[in-house]
């Protein structure tokens, strides 16, 4: 059993009826049991949903029927997509008790893709942080180093599937989101191209920005979740009109010819251990026969301070809607007015009404020129960026985190430095394009660290081509 | 244009900005139901409750019907994009509106008024409804010091377009006029039902005033007028305010105004300073909206008649002026048609426009009897088998019984014509046996003739035409 470790194996093996789905779950349900309480990946873990699920994947195997390609796979959905009947909190207060009448479009695409939902994982309050440290719910602790945080805002799913609590986890990335955490985690983590996956059912953060994406063990696990989520949805007028993404296919592709990107005017600071998996990842494809060449992206130092604008700005308005009335937490007061106050003041976080704040001011009449405006010149000047170096190269290559997992505290009080942390993953999302972290090696303390592959809008395949490469040559493994 | 419109010496600038719902299937952003009047939270969902993670998507049909209402007002239909519009009330569930902001579908149109006066239309711009408050208890049903209040979102992202007229009015009539051909289009072109006692036609007046020759004064915007009738005496009424302020030596303070119906004035809404800060920007959860160019000809190609061009083809038919009683009245009645039917059917024409315009559209009735009926009665009348009067009367069974030949009618009722002969012969013995009022009329006392004639008619048992014998008493007296 415990050698099924990648969704592939698991649904082959389930639809095979080699195991049962049961069976999966219940090892996967064990792992939870003996390790939960000192990871706290989950808010909530969906024992009777996931039994239920696992046992209609069964019956169809039984029954002759194909459960689909993510049969039996026990799979964690971070706490801000939708489920029906089953809370989504966000990992705020603000959403307590509420149970969404919907699912989210992610969520019946693996469902009838024949995946087992075990669970809603833990992330910063509405997907705000890199942490996993600006939850209501408590910490995220990373399953390398408990002593350190996962990552974040999808800490939750990252540190479910670096822990075997999950085979996969599902995460959003509005800056980072997926990639940070997964590099922290030492897992795979990929964010597709805006408007390949839909985001209806996704609480939204920053709308422009947000895109729902795998976390998984491997490259071709998150080719196969990828290919089952994407794909047009009606009911999301973002989505691009087109047939779901097929990537599988490049996953064993020489990369030999490909032309690999070198950001020449990468912001610095990063670790010197991360600054050398990043070159060793060079040095391996030009060994595979690839062409490392040089592009600039000059405007990529200014992509943080358009993201710390543009971002709260559309949460502002995204959050503007939790006042207690409808659903969610209520704290009564003497009058309408204060009820609104009292219930945002109890329901909010620090981070979250920070946030509200910078963007209720960038949006400001008298402001919006010289914040939200200029913001948006500066993301079409990073697309315009990234359009030349394209010219140039088939994929670009750049650390995923500038740092390996950093203690629990650290950075609390310095939300600054704490920003920094997404500084080569934000830009990829000023642009719409899709990026990916792989793991390769480790770094300080013995940390995992992940080299983040780069390309442009719907350039799946080839970043794919790249990962799985990377995979194949990454030195030694993760502790 | 007549003379120029003044109260004491100022004129009026007034704009009008009109919000229409659209009579479409489903909500703007969302597959529930756009219907009125059913019972309270039964057209929701998701998307129309703002519930965390639903997503809009536009509806076809409202940009359709958008687009009809832009190029029926004579706009450009242009490629353009939705803005979130923020504001937090408890009827806006995602506490923004999805609205158009620099960027409106429609664009520089123009609406003319019967007389042929244009007013300049500068934007007709799709956005969506809020949902409906109720506040209970408390004073006036206003929020503040309310009890409590109920929320209806039925109406929330039902479609909306908002028409912005230009400050082209210059008097109260004209803003009446306006918003009359406004709904007689929007109902010509099935985009709205346009009923403004239901709300689905919503009307603010922007009204400041003016010396000749001055630079525009401060305006301010009137809302919450709800009839026709209503917006002329809000704007006269508004318009006398200021004037009084200017007149008094203060000044006009640029605000929102509510008009109250029963007080017959406008009161503070609020004021320009403590005006909302709306923080538009572009709604990322919709893209831009860039209607084909074969899409925008065949919605221009698919447009009905309008009003003006109705009128002017019954005008042109009858001979009675465009802007007259008569045509305005059975055109806004939608009986133009009608009444070209019984024309075509052999009738004369104005005798058919004036037959409809009394018996049906003045009545607020539908004409409910085949065309060919009116014309048969119409003939009977025109060639003088039937006075005036028998023709009502004949008319009047016709239209009671929904049908009917005329001339079966007549006969029934005994209306024949009367040879000129038997009626001169009937006039003389009148004279004969009234001599007394036969000689004060002669004297030039008018009012003798009353008796004369009274007699003739019971005389011919109601079938002498009255005026042929006022006309034959005349000519006797000489």
């Amino acid at each position: 059993m415990t050698e099924l470790s990648n969704a592939v194996d698991i649904a082959n093996a389930v639809r095979h009826g080699s195991v049962s789905a049961v069976a999966v779950l219940d090892e996967y349900l064990a792992r939870i049991d003996a390790r939960e309480s000192s990871i706290h990946a989950f808010n909530l873990v969906t024992r009777e949903q996931a039994r239920a699920m696992a046992a209609k994947v069964d019956a169809d195997v039984k029954a002759g029927r194909d459960p689909g390609p993510l049969a039996g796979v026990p799979i964690a959905l971070k706490d801000n997509m939708c489920t029906r009947g089953v809370p989504t909190t966000c990992s705020s207060r603000i959403l307590e008790g509420w149970k969404p009448p919907y699912d989210a479009t992610v969520v019946t695409r693996l469902a009838e893709a024949g995946a087992v939902f075990v669970g809603k994982t833990n992330l910063d309050e509405f997907a705000m942080g890199s942490s996993t440290e600006n939850s209501a719910f408590g910490v995220t602790y990373n399953p390398h180093d408990t002593t350190r945080v996962s990552g974040g805002s999808s800490g939750g799913s990252a540190a479910a599937v670096a822990a075997g609590f999950a085979a996969a986890s599902l995460g959003s990335d509005t800056g980072g989101s997926i990639r940070q955490p997964a590099a922290l985690c030492g897992v795979v983590g990929v964010k597709p191209t805006y408007g390949t996956v839909s985001r209806y059912g996704l609480v939204a953060f920053a709308s422009s920005l947000d895109q729902i994406g795998p976390f998984t063990v491997d490259v071709r696990d998150a080719a196969v979740l990828l290919e089952a989520m994407s794909g047009h949805d009606p009911l999301d007028s973002t989505s691009i009109p087109q047939p779901a993404l097929s990537v599988q296919g490049s996953l064993d592709r020489d990369v030999k010819g490909l032309r690999v990107g070198r950001i020449t005017d990468l912001p610095g600071g990063s670790d010197p251990e991360v600054e050398a998996r990043l070159a060793e990842s060079f040095d391996a494809l030009a060994a595979a026969g690839a062409t490392v060449v040089n592009v600039e992206l000059p405007s990529m130092k200014y992509g943080l301070t358009a993201y710390y604008l543009i971002a709260p700005a559309e949460a502002s308005s995204n959050l503007a809607r939790y006042d207690g009335v409808r659903y969610g937490l209520r704290v009564d007061a003497a009058d309408t007015n204060a009820m609104y106050m009292a219930t945002r003041a109890a329901g909010f976080g620090d981070e979250v009404k920070r946030r509200i704040m910078l963007g209720t001011y960038a949006l400001s009449a008298g402001y919006y020129d010289a914040y939200y405006g200029k913001a948006l010149k500066v993301r079409r000047l990073i697309s315009d960026d990234f359009a030349r170096a394209y010219q140039k190269a088939d994929v670009i290559l750049t650390p995923t985190s500038p740092i390996v997992a950093f203690p629990v505290g650290a950075k609390v009080d310095d939300p600054l430095s704490m920003y920094l942390c997404d500084v080569f993953t934000i830009p990829t999302n000023l642009a719409g394009h899709p990026a990916m972290s792989v793991p390769f090696g480790t770094g300080a303390h013995g940390l995992p660290v992940g080299v983040q592959v780069l390309a442009p809008t719907l350039g799946e395949s080839v970043m794919f081509q790249v990962a799985a490469h990377l995979e194949r040559v990454a030195p030694g493994g993760a502790k | 244009m007549s003379d120029v419109f003044m109260i004491d010496g100022y004129e009026l600038v007034v704009g009008l900005e009109v919000h229409v719902e659209l009579a479409t299937v489903t909500k703007l952003f969302s597959a529930s139901a756009n219907r009125f009047g059913d019972d309270p939270n039964t057209h929701i969902d998701p998307v129309t409750l703002g519930l965390p993670g639903a997503l809009p998507v536009l509806n076809r049909q409202a940009v359709e019907l958008a687009m009809r209402i832009g190029l029926a007002l004579n706009c450009s239909v242009q490629a353009c994009t939705f803005h979130r519009k923020n504001y937090f009330y408890p009827d806006m569930p995602k506490a923004y509106q999805i609205s158009q902001y620099d960027v409106p579908l429609n664009i520089d149109g123009w609406l003319e008024l019967p007389g042929g006066k244009r007013i300049g239309i500068e934007r007709a711009h799709l956005e969506e409804d809020t949902g409906k408050s109720t506040h209970v208890g408390g004073t006036g049903g206003r929020i503040h010091g309310s009890d409590y209040s109920l929320i209806d979102f039925n109406r929330a992202g039902v479609p909306l377009v908002e028409i912005v007229g230009r400050p082209d009015i210059a008097t109260p009539d004209e803003a009446k006029q306006y918003v009359t051909e406004l709904r007689q289009i929007l109902v010509a072109i099935g985009a709205s039902d346009a009923k403004m006692e239901e709300g689905s036609m919503r009307c603010d007046a922007n009204v400041s005033v003016r010396r000749p020759g001055a630079p525009l004064g401060t305006r301010c915007e009137i809302k919450n007028v709800n009839s026709v009738r209503s917006l002329g005496r809000a704007i006269e009424y508004e318009a006398r305010r200021q004037i009084a302020l200017i007149e008094g030596g203060e000044k006009v303070r640029q605000e929102t105004r509510h008009w109250d119906e029963n007080d017959g004035r406008t009161h503070t809404l609020r004021t320009k300073e403590d005006a909302d800060d709306y923080r538009y920007f572009l709604e990322p959860d919709l893209v831009p909206l860039a209607p084909e160019a074969s899409w925008i000809d065949a919605v221009r190609a698919a447009l009905p008649m309008l009003p003006r061009e109705r009128r002017a083809r019954l005008s042109s038919a009858t001979g009675a002026p465009s802007d007259g009683e008569a045509v305005m009245v059975v055109v806004e009645r939608g009986q133009d048609d009608y009444v070209l039917a019984v024309a075509a059917a052999g009738a004369d024409v104005s005798r058919a426009l004036v037959h409809v315009k009394e018996a049906y559209a003045e009545q607020g009735a539908t004409p409910a009897i085949p065309a060919a009926d009116l014309a048969r009665m119409i003939v009977l009348e025109t060639s003088g088998k039937l006075t005036s009067t028998q023709a009502k009367t004949v008319l009047a069974e016709i239209v009671a019984s929904g049908g009917g030949d005329a001339e079966k009618i007549a006969a029934a009722k005994g209306f024949e014509a009367m040879d000129t002969g038997a009626l001169e012969a009937m006039v003389d013995d009148v004279i004969a046996a009234q001599a007394d009022a036969w000689a004060k009329y002669c004297a030039g006392e008018e009012k003798a003739m009353g008796a004369l004639v009274g007699a003739i008619m019971k005389a011919s048992k109601g079938k002498a035409d009255g005026k042929a014998v006022t006309a034959l008493l005349q000519s006797k007296r000489g």
